[in-house]
């Protein structure tokens, strides 16, 4: 290191003037500034404090990331009829892509023909969970997703774990606020394709 | 019947010191809401506005049952002595830091001397001990609060609590010279050490504040008192970005509670003291109930609600600077104390025995005042060519002093 390299940080600011170095006429400029803060004539009165519980910012619903859900879809019954399942196949691809490892998933032979399997269990711990959205990202079928809520409270580490019934119900909770995409992917059909194909006893389209 | 019995001097100080106790633990407790309140506006915040009083119809009144929360808090928190302090000393510190500063209000005089029965005589002073020395005394307690932060510090056995220690006390006698200059200005002017005696001198026909006669020594003895109290700009000692938080690293519970009521105990006597000293106690001018004169019991309660509304506004002024001015590098702490407050610190004592040499005893108020204000702008015009020479001389404020060798560079060959 040469002798020019080495900065003085003395040197970079201009030395005081004399007023300056008796502080006051500084002392007054900056007291002016912060009274007119704190009588609110500069930001106009208005304080940038949100009132959390009774005012509250928007959301962003799409990309915040927020307790999970798992999505329902709709298919057609074996007697024609709209009825509602879980979406998910127990693919595992979630469980596996997850780096806090909070989701633990029990299959079983799926009852419907047209996947091979669905979650009896689907327990998600959701205070290991780091909200990074990696589930989301890896679900073929979009059946897991984050939602906007992000007050989740509870008395005891178990309230805490979400199983398969709880999510199910936060989908019921936020499906308003963030329909369930539904796309097509391969092997996989749409809701529509689902309720288009078995007998039409029923033929009244979803709402999504 | 009553009136009798508070007659007596005795009896009527036992009564004040309870008044005056509680309003200033009130007041103190306050005041850590208030310093709050304060620092969220001045940043656009809104401050504590949650806590109201046991719910009382769900009602939040701004906040204001914050410090009775806190207090709770401070009382349940565990109270974490840590190994291997020196025991007695750990505990007693805070104690004595709150004794110290807490004794100062036994000489305020409140409200001057009230007239209980009416019959025209005083009977008894609004002050809870009449002192002939009582400026000595608030000087002798001033220098002992020091006392608690340097034990504090020792018996704390941490490094960080030790240099808070050992910041306070270089800074506190630094900045008793300051403050004592500037208080032999008062001295010197009213001729006495009595506290109602140096209020006295300021009101009336004839006379008029101090502030008025001697604005630079008041200004000085104000910004002195920031150091003395360990407030910003000044807080070295607590520097959280250095020092942790200095003597207080250690402490936890109740007995930090006591420091932080110490630290605004010791404000509240301060501005008290400064109220007295250069604007004339419990005096307004034009105002008749609050002029010596006027000894009803009704006066003295207006002139005990005059003397805390100038604690309030200093007070105000403490919070207000907080938020103005970052703190001090400590080689610009001294500087300001030893090259620039003690000077004019002598300067200014020299003017006003100049002035009691001349003005005798029969010279009218304005020629008085022009007098000092000579003698004040004298000492301005002295300052200001000082600073002119040393900045021909390359001396700079904000940087290394102008007298050390330059810092070698690293690697250079030294």
């Amino acid at each position: 290191m040469k002798d020019e390299d080495v900065l003085n940080v003395d040197d970079l600011q201009p030395p005081l003037n004399t007023a300056e170095r008796f502080y006051l006429p500084i002392l007054y400029e900056g007291m002016v500034t912060t009274v007119r803060h704190m009588f609110g004539m500069w930001g106009a009165g208005k304080r940038v404090t949100v009132q959390y519980p009774e005012q509250k910012r928007s959301l962003r619903v799409e990309n915040y990331r927020g307790v999970h859900r798992l999505n329902k879809e709709w298919y057609r019954g074996e007697d024609g009829t709209r009825q509602e399942r879980v979406a998910c196949v127990a693919c595992f691809m979630c469980a596996t892509a997850c780096p806090a490892h909070c989701i633990h998933i029990v299959a079983d032979e799926s009852p419907w023909d047209d996947r091979e399997k669905y979650p009896v269990r689907f327990d998600i711990d959701e205070l290991r969970c780091i909200y990074c959205g990696m589930c989301e990202e890896a679900c073929p079928v979009d059946a897991i997703e984050l939602t906007a809520e992000f007050d989740l409270v509870g008395l005891s580490r178990e309230e805490m774990i979400f199983d398969k019934e709880k999510l199910l119900e936060m989908y019921d909770r936020t499906k308003d606020i963030k329909p369930r995409k539904d796309p097509k992917i391969t092997g996989y059909p749409t809701t529509a394709d689902r309720l288009a194909t078995a007998p039409a006893a029923d033929a009244q389209a979803p709402e999504e | 019947m009553i009136i009798e019995w508070l007659k007596t001097q005795w009896h009527f100080s036992a009564v004040l010191t309870a008044v005056v106790a509680g309003v200033i633990l009130g007041l103190v407790a306050y005041a850590s809401l208030f310093e709050r309140k304060i620092a969220a506006w001045c940043q656009d915040r809104h401050g504590p506005n949650r806590v109201g009083f046991f719910g009382l119809f769900g009602w939040r009144l701004w906040g204001l049952g914050q410090p009775i929360a806190d207090g709770l808090k401070f009382f349940v928190k565990e109270d974490i002595v840590p190994a291997k302090v020196d025991k007695p000393l750990y505990v007693a510190a805070p104690a004595i830091c709150l004794i110290v500063a807490t004794m100062g209000f036994a000489v305020i005089p409140w409200g001057g001397v009230v007239d209980l029965d009416g019959d025209g005589q005083w009977d008894v002073r609004c002050q809870v001990a009449s002192l002939d020395i009582g400026l000595l005394y608030l000087l002798g307690l001033g220098a002992m609060g020091v006392y608690g932060v340097v034990l504090g510090g020792w018996a704390s056995n941490n490094k960080y609590s030790l240099y808070g220690a050992l910041r306070g006390t270089a800074q506190l006698l630094s900045y008793e010279i300051p403050i004592g200059l500037a208080i032999l200005v008062a001295v010197l002017m009213a001729g006495s050490v009595r506290l109602e005696e140096i209020i006295l001198a300021q009101v009336g026909e004839g006379n008029c504040w101090y502030a008025v006669k001697h604005p630079i020594a008041f200004l000085l003895l104000w910004a002195a008192m920031f150091a003395e109290t360990n407030r910003m700009p000044f807080d070295l000692p607590e520097a959280e970005q250095e020092l942790v938080s200095g003597y207080l690293t250690e402490y936890s519970s109740m007995k930090f509670s006591m420091f932080f009521m110490a630290e605004y105990t010791h404000m509240i006597v301060g501005t008290a003291f400064l109220a007295v000293l250069f604007l004339g106690g419990w005096h307004l001018p034009f105002i008749p109930w609050l002029q010596p004169e006027s000894t009803s019991i009704f006066a003295m309660l207006c002139k005990m609600a005059v003397m805390i509304g100038k604690v309030v506004f200093f007070m105000w002024l403490y919070m207000l600077v907080r938020w103005t001015l970052p703190r001090f590098r400590f080689d610009q702490l001294m500087r300001l104390a030893w090259q620039k407050m003690v000077p004019a610190g002598i300067g200014l004592a020299g003017v006003a025995a100049i002035v009691v040499y001349i003005r005798g005893s029969e010279m009218s108020l304005w020629r008085e005042v022009a007098l000092c204000w000579a003698g004040n702008v004298a000492v301005v015009v002295v300052a200001v060519l000082v600073s002119l020479l040393a900045r021909q001389r390359g001396d700079r404020v904000t940087g290394r002093q102008g007298n050390l060798p330059a810092v070698p560079a690293a690697g250079s060959g030294a």
